[in-house]
């Protein structure tokens, strides 16, 4: 049951995707393209689709968040970090080159593979072994670190 | 370069179904919808259980396409400019980027932003500055 529950919401992420046109790396491109803003190539759209998720979901999780549990777990797990170490800056940094250099980010590239699109296989293929590899390096280093490792997937 | 067309409406509706998405994961696992995150679990070290959910959560992006397609007929133009070795080095830049970052647009930027995370700030911005410069490099530096 929640597996299917699970499935649907990706499949409405996804569905959200499509609609506000982020499957489309040209769009995504567009709108980085700040210099593109004299010769009226810019594409403001990201923003917009920024605006409308950030709108709900800031509105839903302070509803959800005031339930006892979620329906299909015992607790919620949200982040609870307010530290500004050198990764929450390093790790973005690289993330926005690999976004700028083809316009794809994780969920338009697994909703790009619905597209029946070669390039979206090769994309991910290689962002997953991005993935593996920084979990290998984290994982490296906090346990050759006495100190509380530090968990590479928490913000 | 591709032109696209600025789409107010839609890009707002279809953020607007995201932000849901995102709620509706909350609702239901306790759990944040940053694709990244879910995506990099899909592989070991396994720490949780959570395996299954996140394959489907992974399987509904990929079948939202499919759907559209059997839905409608059609699919929106989707333009990939990027060649192979191009697609390669920006996926593993994403990808290792996104997890050492603790996050991408959906985790950090949707989601992080709406909790008022300072982290999640901080990364926005950053990820965004390097996208734009990174664009600016590719299309304005030749």
């Amino acid at each position: 049951m929640t597996i299917l529950v699970q499935f649907a919401i990706g499949l409405l992420f996804g569905l959200g995707l499509i609609v506000s046109g982020m499957s489309n790396p040209a769009k995504v491109l567009n709108f980085l393209d700040l210099g593109g803003i004299p010769a009226g190539t810019w594409d403001a759209s990201l923003a917009f689709v920024m605006a409308g998720a950030v709108a709900v979901t800031f509105v839903g999780f302070r509803h959800v968040l005031k339930l006892a549990h979620p329906f299909f777990a015992e607790r919620f797990y949200v982040p609870t970090r307010s530290d500004i170490d050198p990764k929450i800056i390093v790790g973005p940094a690289i993330f926005g080159i690999g976004w700028g250099l083809a316009g794809f980010c994780p969920g338009p590239a697994m909703t790009a593979l619905g597209f029946g699109s070669i390039s979206a296989v090769i994309f991910v293929a290689a962002m997953c072994a991005g993935m593996v590899l920084a979990r290998f390096i984290a994982r490296l280093q906090s346990s050759t670190r006495i100190a509380a490792p530090v968990h590479p997937l928490e913000s | 370069m591709a032109a696209t067309s600025f789409t107010p409406i839609a890009s707002l509706l279809g953020g607007a179904l995201i932000g849901l998405s995102a709620v509706l994961l909350m609702w239901a696992t306790g759990r944040i919808a940053g694709v990244s995150g879910i995506a990099a679990r899909l592989f070991p070290p396994y720490e949780d259980r959570e395996f299954g959910g996140r394959l489907a959560f992974v399987a509904g992006l990929i079948a939202a396409p499919v759907l559209v397609r059997l839905v409608t007929g059609s699919l929106p133009a989707q333009t990939i400019a990027a060649g192979t070795p191009l697609l390669i080095v920006a996926g593993l830049l994403t990808g290792f980027g996104a997890v050492w970052g603790s996050g991408c647009t959906s985790g950090h930027g949707v989601c992080g932003l709406s909790r008022l995370s300072v982290r999640s700030l901080v990364a926005t911005v950053t990820f965004m500055a390097t996208g734009v410069a990174t664009v600016f490099v590719i299309r304005h530096w030749s």
